[in-house]
């Protein structure tokens, strides 16, 4: 399992990358690895809508399970990422590159700093799977 | 008894666990509570319990006991032999839902000839594998259609003309909730045109049925274009025979098919099980309700079939899953699979045919009658409303004492309609039972 | 051996059945409605038959061999069941037919209202529902319509411990509910410090199956019913498990307020490959009025004769119509044929036995495979699918394996609450024999885990197909046959 460093991660396994006001939003390689060979992945927002953090903003299935994906910040959708949308298999493959799926601009920029760093989330991760 | 145990297994398998009894394998069972009694009727062998069934049987009568007219959802047609044949192989009636497709391939093409069956049937492009009959599977249509609009659309739009157990079913299912139905307060006897000035932007769903529950058939490309240009979807509740003759919904551009399978090879069985047909656009694929079957390949690169998409289902998705439903209606999905198969294309389009021209016949027998007229002028399939110069109530009285279940009595669901009678006539009414209906009902009414 | 679909062996101008010409003279047909293109096969009445003949050869059932799906009850089908049902007086009825031309129709299924009411404790039954699940919805919108009339609509939370169906969770949201999950205690029963901090003015409802998915009886059962009565919610009973209890102990008694039985479980009504179901559902007595309706009521006229006369009756706050007609009849009068042929006696004997074998099968497997609650279990059980040491095995490729014994596997990855889940019903209608054949596969298997792991990861081998790709199958989706071939472009 991958845990790239200086990006942020939630409990449920959504990373977010922050560059000035702009958030790029994803899911972990440990996320992909649970879910195993993703088939399906749907966005519940649009460009232009406002988002709060914890606001469902996808779902991802494989052929044995689907998840929810939340938004770990909260702001105005700036991109989707709507390649992805034919090759959901890229969120196995490149999670953390290809694979990002939301961007937003962000209300409040200190609010990712609540979340967990890379060790953090390693750790976290660690303590769910034994 | 279909247990198997000897006394000397029994004692076998006790001291293999350790216990002496095996009522110490209760002992959770709070005492209170344990090994109540049960008020039953005694045990009967297979012999008894047999003639008990057949006499109760034998207190109905029966549709080969009389001439019956009764439609309205559930139609007596001839089913035959080789349907039940297949029915009563173990190998499928004995099996479960198919979730080791490694040796389940039976179960598994067989519904993937059914989804394939209820596409070419419908017009649309995919097909579940069933559900539980017309009325719930109208029901899941109008909650796919909220899906489909992300439950931002809040009403829907129905036809007065839909079966009133469908409605009264769709009523059970959304009460409660945020979401209102109009439509069913008009004017049964109008046309979907009347629907149009219903149909809005908050309108998620516009559904009627074809046949419509007067046995009515009509054009629904206008209504069609009135939901698409506001954004709701068009369902449409069938009955998949009169499809054999008329044009699909697909060919009206309708989005999501619901119907009634029964008139495919399954009996009138005092309501039950039936089989829900329900069908839509490639596009709403994830919104449908119950199992899909799919084709792909084994490890050595052979075709076969598995069930797919289940993601959507309650056992992944749980308090997310669009639908709880957990089975579907495996048996009578097979009946559907081998009738349309053994007809096919000719054998189908002929059943519909005698359905049209014996409907037609009595239905201008009857309008002959002093006193009695067609309730509509619109074209229809093997079912129409005819005007009584009585209430149906009484006509249906007399003429079960003349050895004939008469029609549906419309005052029941319709206030209003109490002197209306819809009369249901398929290819196993001879000519002979259509013209005793006449003269009967032209003795009764004329005392 | 792959059997081609019935569209490839279409051929133009085939027949399998004819009817007769009409007797009545024709009617002109409305051009402009009909249809132009009809493309379904043209096949002749053998080939129809080979062809479904081929495919249930291809299938496993009950009929062929033990089949310990877990949580589905996979026992014997009664023949005579089937023989009854297709009685012309009771397949050849039609569900409108005025009350007093079906007097034996209805006489089954008052009768059979009153069993199953008399075998869980209830007051009130409908025979409606069509499948377990839909009996869930019943149960689910009575509780919202209940709590409505006595006017706490503020009542919207449902609790569903983690170890439940599927259903119940969709069923609750299905019907507004917010869903609240109850963890599990180290002995598999519902967490109850848990279940009190749910417990307050918002609670509408309380979804136990007991026994519950683990194949355990809460021991706390009665602790349960009183904090969710206490707090003014009501106990829904999951009726799955009933083959366990039969005679054992009515749920109506030890507190549950509504259950839906499975007749396809319990009372031996077949699976038929996914269904039909049948899902009657019991209430206790302040719950009879909420009913769907139509249910079965007897009345007696006095006309010199003690036959009492049936009708239909929809209850007063019913919360209405569940599907179209009464129910799936024909399931009714299997299930009543099943009650008919055990009576108080043999219900009883067919729990025990049903748990007598559940737990030999354990025994006989524990201590090679891993339980994780290790206690007396009712009619199934749990095992784990991996070993510590044994890397890259799962209880997939264990249930695959079973397949070359000529098994069916037990229920995979359920429970969600036990990892790599092998969920394991026999059934009272198995043998000493059977059980033991299976166990010494099972123990074979765990063996082959540590010498040929191989063997299990490529198994099936004996099988009419290989393990498939379901990622092709969801990514590319082929959910129909190709046309028959004069349409084909």
């Amino acid at each position: 399992m991958k845990v790239e460093s200086g990006l942020k991660y939630t409990k449920k396994d959504e990373w977010v990358r922050v560059e000035g006001k702009t958030a790029t939003i994803g899911i972990s390689d440990f996320a992909q690895e649970q879910l195993s060979d993703i088939v399906y992945l749907e966005y519940l927002v649009s460009e232009g809508d406002e988002v709060a953090k914890g606001d469902e903003i996808g779902t991802i299935e494989s052929v044995k399970a689907a998840s929810e994906i939340y938004s770990p910040v909260s702001g105005t959708v700036t991109a989707l990422n709507e390649e992805l949308l034919d090759t959901p298999e890229t969120v196995n493959s490149d999670p953390y590159g290809a694979a990002w799926m939301i961007k937003l601009e962000l209300s409040d920029p200190s609010e990712a700093d609540a979340l967990m760093d890379a060790a953090a989330y390693e750790k976290n991760v660690a303590e769910r799977d034994s | 008894m279909y247990h198997p145990h000897t006394e000397s297994d029994r004692e076998e398998m006790l001291k293999a666990i350790g216990k002496s009894s095996i009522e110490q394998l209760f002992d959770a069972v709070p005492k209170a509570f344990r090994f109540p009694e049960l008020k039953l009727p005694p045990r009967l062998t297979e012999m008894e319990a047999m003639g008990l069934l057949q006499d109760l049987a034998e207190g109905n009568e029966t549709s080969r006991d009389l001439p019956m007219f009764l439609g309205a959802g559930a139609y007596n047609h001839y089913i035959p032999a080789a349907v039940d044949f297949i029915l009563k192989r173990g190998e499928f009636y004995t099996a479960y839902t198919p979730y080791q497709p490694e040796i389940s391939q039976g179960t598994l093409q067989a519904i993937f000839e059914f989804q394939s069956h209820v596409v070419n049937l419908t017009g649309m492009e995919v097909s579940n594998a069933s559900h539980y009959d017309g009325a719930t599977a109208a029901a899941e249509a109008l909650n796919m259609a909220r899906m489909v609009s992300r439950n931002k659309r809040t009403k829907a739009v129905i036809s007065p003309a839909l079966h009133p157990h469908y409605r009264e079913t769709i009523d059970t299912y959304i009460q409660g909730e945020n979401f209102t139905v109009v439509g069913p307060e008009l004017d049964p006897a109008s046309s979907p045109d009347a629907l149009f000035g219903l149909i809005d932007e908050d309108t998620a769903v516009v559904m009627v049925q074809y046949p419509d529950f007067f046995g009515r058939i009509y054009d629904l490309s206008a209504l069609a274009e009135k939901a698409h240009a506001v954004g709701a979807l068009l369902s449409v509740s069938v009955n998949p025979l009169a499809l054999a003759m008329f044009k699909s919904p697909g060919e009206y551009d309708a989005d999501i098919v619901s119907g009634e399978g029964q008139p495919l090879g399954i009996p009138l069985s005092y309501g039950g099980p039936y089989l829900g047909l329900l069908a839509t656009k490639e596009k709403y694929v994830r919104t449908i309700a119950g199992r899909l079957v799919g084709e792909t390949v084994d490890v050595n690169g052979k075709s076969g079939y598995v069930l797919t998409l289940s993601t959507r289902e309650q056992h992944i998705k749980r308090d997310k899953a669009g639908s709880n439903i957990c089975s579907n209606q495996g048996l009578m999905m097979l009946a559907a699979t081998v009738y349309v198969s053994l007809l096919g294309r000719e054998g189908l389009k002929e059943v519909a045919a005698l359905n049209y021209h014996k409907a037609h016949y009595a239905a201008e027998q009857i309008a002959s009658l002093d006193g009695f007229e067609l309730w509509s002028d619109a074209v229809f399939f093997n079912e129409f409303a005819v005007r009584c110069p009585m209430p149906v109530a009484e006509l249906n009285e007399e003429l079960l004492d003349a050895g004939i279940i008469g029609g549906l009595d419309l005052g029941d669901a319709y206030p209003g309609m109490e002197n209306v009678m819809l009369v249901a006539v398929t290819e196993m009414t001879s000519k002979e039972d259509i013209d005793y209906l006449v003269t009967a009902l032209q003795e009764v009414a004329n005392g | 051996m792959a059997e081609t679909t019935i569209y490839d062996k279409s051929s133009p101008g085939r027949r399998g059945v004819r009817f007769p010409q009409p007797d009545v003279p024709l009617t002109k047909l409305p051009e402009s409605l009909m249809r132009k293109e009809l493309p379904l096969p043209e096949v002749s009445e053998n080939e129809v038959v080979r062809h479904f003949t081929r495919l249930s050869q291809l299938n496993y059932g009950v009929d062929i061999g033990f089949y310990p799906l877990g949580s589905c009850t996979m026992k014997y089908n009664p023949k005579v069941n089937e023989a009854a049902a297709r009685l012309p007086g009771f397949a050849l009825i039609h569900p409108l037919q005025p009350v007093d031309t079906v007097q034996g129709a209805l006489h089954l299924m008052y009768e059979l209202q009153e069993h199953l009411k008399e075998i869980g404790g209830f007051a009130g039954m409908t025979l409606q529902p069509a499948a377990g699940a839909h009996g869930e919805l019943t149960g689910v919108l009575i509780i919202k319509k209940f709590h409505e009339v006595n006017g706490e609509p503020q009542r919207n939370k449902i609790l569903i411990p983690d170890s439940a169906h599927g259903t119940n969770p969709a069923t609750s949201a299905m019907s507004g509910f917010k869903v609240v999950e109850i963890p599990s205690d180290g002995r598999g029963n519902v967490d109850l410090e848990a279940l009190r901090a749910e417990c307050d003015e918002t609670l509408a409802g309380f979804m136990l199956t007991n026994p519950n998915t683990l194949g355990l009886f809460d021991e706390n059962v009665c602790d349960i019913s009183a904090l969710v009565h206490e707090a003014g919610g009501l106990m829904y009973g999951d009726g799955a498990n009933m083959n366990a209890l039969l005679g054992i102990a009515k749920p109506g008694e030890f507190g549950v307020d509504i259950m839906h039985y499975n007749l396809h479980k319990t009372f031996s009504t077949p699976h038929g490959g996914g269904g039909p179901g049948s899902g009657p559902v019991g209430v206790c007595e302040r719950l009879v009025d909420f009913l769907p309706g139509p249910v079965v009521v007897a009345e007696t006229i006095d006309d010199g004769f003690e036959m009492p006369f049936y009708r239909f009756d929809v209850p007063k706050y019913s919360i209405g119509r569940m599907k179209a007609f009464h129910g799936h009849f024909g399931m009714m009068v299997r299930a009543y044929a099943y009650i008919l042929a055990h009576g108080a006696e043999g219900l009883r004997e067919v729990s025990e036995y049903a748990v007598l074998n559940a737990n030999y099968l354990m025994h006989k497997l524990k201590g090679v495979y891993k339980l994780p609650y290790d206690r007396v279990c009712m009619h199934e059980f749990v095992i784990e699918g991996r070993w510590s040491g044994i890397e890259d095995i799962h209880a997939l490729d264990i249930s695959k394996r079973l397949m070359d014994y000529g098994f069916h596997p037990p229920t995979n990855y359920f429970p969600l609450i036990v990892r790599e889940a092998l969920m394991i019903e026999p059934t009272e209608t198995e043998s000493i024999e059977t059980l033991d054949a299976f166990a010494e596969a099972m123990l074979r298997i765990a063996e082959e885990a540590k010498t040929n792991p191989e063997i299990l990861h490529e198994a099936p081998h004996n099988t009419p197909i290989g393990r498939l790709d379901e990622v092709q199958a969801a990514k590319n989706l082929i959910l129909c046959c190709g046309l028959p071939t004069q349409y084909a472009e």
